[in-house]
């Protein structure tokens, strides 16, 4: 038979090859177009303000959720991935944790919540919620903050993305922006 | 509902669209024929051969074509298993990350290398950024060409006559590289960066929240140059721990939907091209429609399930089950992606397919344990569709007592063993390492849910490393010595004892004269032979798996 040599050079050659062209050569020049090209997105879509001193501060990541928990902000799905199976007893408890939490720092509200906000998203840092969970939480954040519901539908509303083309996903309402925006800051 | 069913029709039209020129583009990248690339990268092409020193007009045997897969798949392999263990004192490590367990890092190279991409590693705390595009990226590119490569061998085995070789895996390897993998990664990169997902060599970032000024690290990387081939080449790892579903890796309603075409846009292009390889479109059609129905009905069926079977909460607005998924992406886009990526060998997610309805997790896992074949990996889903095309044409021989043939060829007792071992394998490991699993005392510990749905995490896991997918019931706590070792074994078994027999079945069917049809040959391009064809598969995967899938996801549907 053929010698293995005659199969192991050009298969090291290739392999050597081919990391370079794929893994290193690839790699910087998708980098360096988009670092060019796409600088805010390619480093993490930071929300950054300018502060007074001139100094920059960074509010987070517009695509990575933070936890909110008091009722003048805007609040989000749970935290954290669960895994559960979505009909299993673990499930139906935790749901009721959530139901009884959203109950008590909002007592008036006798709407039935939104699912989005008593289940835990994929990625545990789900930056948005549905506009129904929004518009759920709109006269509880009037009334901590002393502004007209209609306002704060005014500024959920803004931060509010369709479909795409009108077709493929679902509406969407970035949590952080809005809180940023009721805060005065975006 | 409306809106999903809509979404859905206009995917498979966008789908179907865009795999026939890319089909045909793919079968002049196959046969060396010009095409628009072909000035550019000429030179690049002839360089690499001859830095190897093979000829690009080089011919190969069955053997000699098995033996360079197999040994340039090793050589990956060995290296990836050793950068990450030496990961820590290498650089592009921002985070300080250090070296993984040896068995961790066996079950990620053997996962990398088999086009699986089964994770029991978490990207963003686990690996370093050179691990990620020096080892695992390459091997995103070259494992999905190693696939396409043996399907052109076997094509090519049906198309010439009474031939010794079936082309050069060293030039298919290449030019499907080039051609068609770079290009394509460059162009969707990019625009996924546009999108959001993240592209720099730069540390992680530090950010106060607003509400509390707690500290919270925005994990980065060079992740949207690994997220494009991980589509494109049906490898489905995600850069980071949580995949597509994590807003980093597939920040938009766009990005969702690029991704999600780029799962099955090479897989459905194949076809295509297969159909143009043997000079006659409708072989290749009847496969694409025996697929797009196999995908279009679990499809529905995962959809409804979600959508109809989600469980009703007191004092939540009743809706579609919402656990385990993105606001942006809904039970809609998620069942879609859920479908695409279990259908093809992809495995990337974008909803966590453990938080599934019962049915709707069954039809994931069946649609694996079909062995990857509705669409199936790069090239790997076609090659192992032929075996079961083959079977369907050897069973129909046996009824009416005739010599099957298929293509002009005749399907003799050699082809059939080869068949065999494609066809067998992917299920036999899969239900051997179920097993193994279970009957390990500290089973029990490594699930997240108890009862029937703990039994489906085990069996979704060897499901998806016996058939290459790499997707799980992410509560699964796969990273144990015992799984990561009968795991790793388990996917380069699945990988490579069929795409070895697939290259020798085209050493054999190469060899053959062609006959021509007569009046009793069996026709393999109309629609009963589609519906024999989806049957066959059926019965095969059905016998395989109903009683593992009546413990799991059947039994917790009705204790729900």
């Amino acid at each position: 038979m053929m010698g293995k040599t005659n199969i192991l050079k050009p298969a090291l050659i290739c392999f050597c090859v081919m990391t370079v062209l794929c893994g290193i050569l690839y790699t910087a020049a998708v980098t360096g177009i988009a670092q060019i090209i796409f600088p805010k997105q390619a480093n993490g879509s930071m929300i950054t303000f300018t502060l007074k001193d001139g100094s920059q501060k960074e509010y987070g990541s517009e695509l990575i959720a933070q936890e909110f928990t008091k009722p003048e902000y805007l609040i989000g799905r749970p935290m954290g991935m669960s895994n559960l199976s979505p009909v299993g007893s673990e499930q139906k408890e935790l749901v009721q944790e959530r139901i009884d939490w959203w109950h008590s720092i909002d007592p008036e509200n006798t709407a039935e919540i939104p699912m989005d906000l008593v289940t835990a998203s994929g990625s545990g840092v789900d930056p948005d919620i549905s506009p129904e969970a929004a518009q759920y939480q709109a006269a509880r954040i009037a009334k901590e903050r002393n502004m007209s519901e209609e306002d704060i539908k005014k500024i959920i509303k803004k931060y509010t993305t369709g479909p795409f083309l009108g077709i493929w996903g679902e509406p969407a309402v970035n949590v952080l922006k809005v809180n940023l925006a009721l805060d005065g800051l975006l | 509902m409306k809106m999903i069913i809509l979404q859905d029709i206009l995917y498979i039209v966008l789908l179907i669209g865009l795999s026939i020129p890319l089909g045909i583009y793919i079968y002049k990248v196959m046969t060396g024929q010009n095409v628009f690339l072909t000035r550019m990268l000429v030179p690049v092409e002839n360089g690499i051969y001859k830095l190897m020193g093979v000829k690009s007009d080089e011919e190969m045997g069955a053997k000699r074509y098995a033996l360079s897969a197999l040994i340039f798949s090793g050589i990956g392999f060995i290296f990836l298993w050793f950068v990450q263990m030496l990961q820590g004192l290498l650089p592009f490590n921002a985070a300080g990350i250090k070296g993984t367990s040896w068995h961790l890092a066996f079950n990620t190279a053997a996962s990398f290398v088999s086009n699986t991409n089964w994770q029991a590693y978490s990207g963003e705390t686990g690996l370093t950024y050179l691990t990620q595009f020096l080892g695992l990226t390459v091997q995103n590119f070259v494992s999905a060409a190693t696939g396409i490569a043996v399907l052109f061998a076997l094509t090519r085995g049906f198309v010439v006559r009474e031939k010794k070789t079936i082309g050069s895996f060293w030039v298919d390897l290449t030019r499907t590289t080039l051609y068609v993998l770079l290009p394509l990664s460059i162009i969707l990169a990019i625009v996924l960066v546009s999108q959001g997902v993240v592209q720099t060599f730069g540390p992680y970032k530090d950010a106060a929240m607003l509400e509390n000024g707690a500290a919270q690290t925005i994990p980065l990387g060079p992740a949207a140059s690994q997220i494009a081939i991980k589509q494109l080449g049906t490898n489905g790892g995600g850069f980071f721990g949580a995949n597509s579903a994590f807003p980093l890796e597939n920040p938009t309603a766009f990005s969702n939907l690029l991704q999600v075409l780029s799962i099955l846009l090479i897989p459905a292009s194949l076809c295509v091209t297969f159909g143009k390889a043997v000079k006659d479109s409708s072989q290749g059609r009847v496969i694409y429609i025996a697929m797009m129905l196999l995908f279009a009905v679990s499809l529905i069926a995962v959809t409804a399930s979600e959508q109809f079977t989600a469980p009703d909460f007191t004092g939540a607005a009743a809706s579609a089950s919402m656990e385990g998924k993105e606001v942006i992406h809904g039970t809609g886009a998620s069942s879609l992606w859920a479908v695409a990526t279990t259908a093809a060998s992809n495995g990337s997610v974008n909803a966590m397919h453990d938080s599934f309805t019962p049915l709707g997790g069954m039809v994931l896992m069946f649609l694996m344990q079909l062995g990857e074949i509705v669409f199936g990996g790069v090239g790997s889903g076609l090659y192992g569709m032929l075996a079961f095309v083959l079977l369907t044409v050897f069973i129909a021989g046996l009824m009416v007592g005739r010599t099957p043939e298929y293509l002009g060829k005749k399907v003799e007792p050699y082809d059939m063993k080869m068949v065999c071992l494609l066809v067998l394998v992917p299920p036999l490991v899969t239900l051997i390492g179920t097993a193994a699993a279970v009957s390990m005392p500290a089973a029990s510990s490594w699930l997240t849910n108890s009862g029937a749905h703990g039994f489906s995490e085990i069996l979704y896991a060897f499901s998806s490393m016996g058939n290459n997918n790499g997707s799980a019931f992410a509560g699964f706590n796969a990273n144990t010595v015992f799984t990561n070792v009968t795991g790793g074994i388990i996917m380069l078994l699945a990988r490579f004892i069929p795409m070895t027999a697939a290259i020798y079945l085209a050493g054999n069917m190469a060899g053959k004269k062609t006959v021509a049809g007569g009046e009793g040959t069996l026709s393999t391009s109309d629609t009963m032979f589609a519906g024999l064809l989806i049957g066959v598969i059926f019965i095969i995967g059905a016998l395989s798996f109903l009683p593992a899938l009546a413990l799991g996801p059947i039994a917790d549907y009705f204790t729900m």
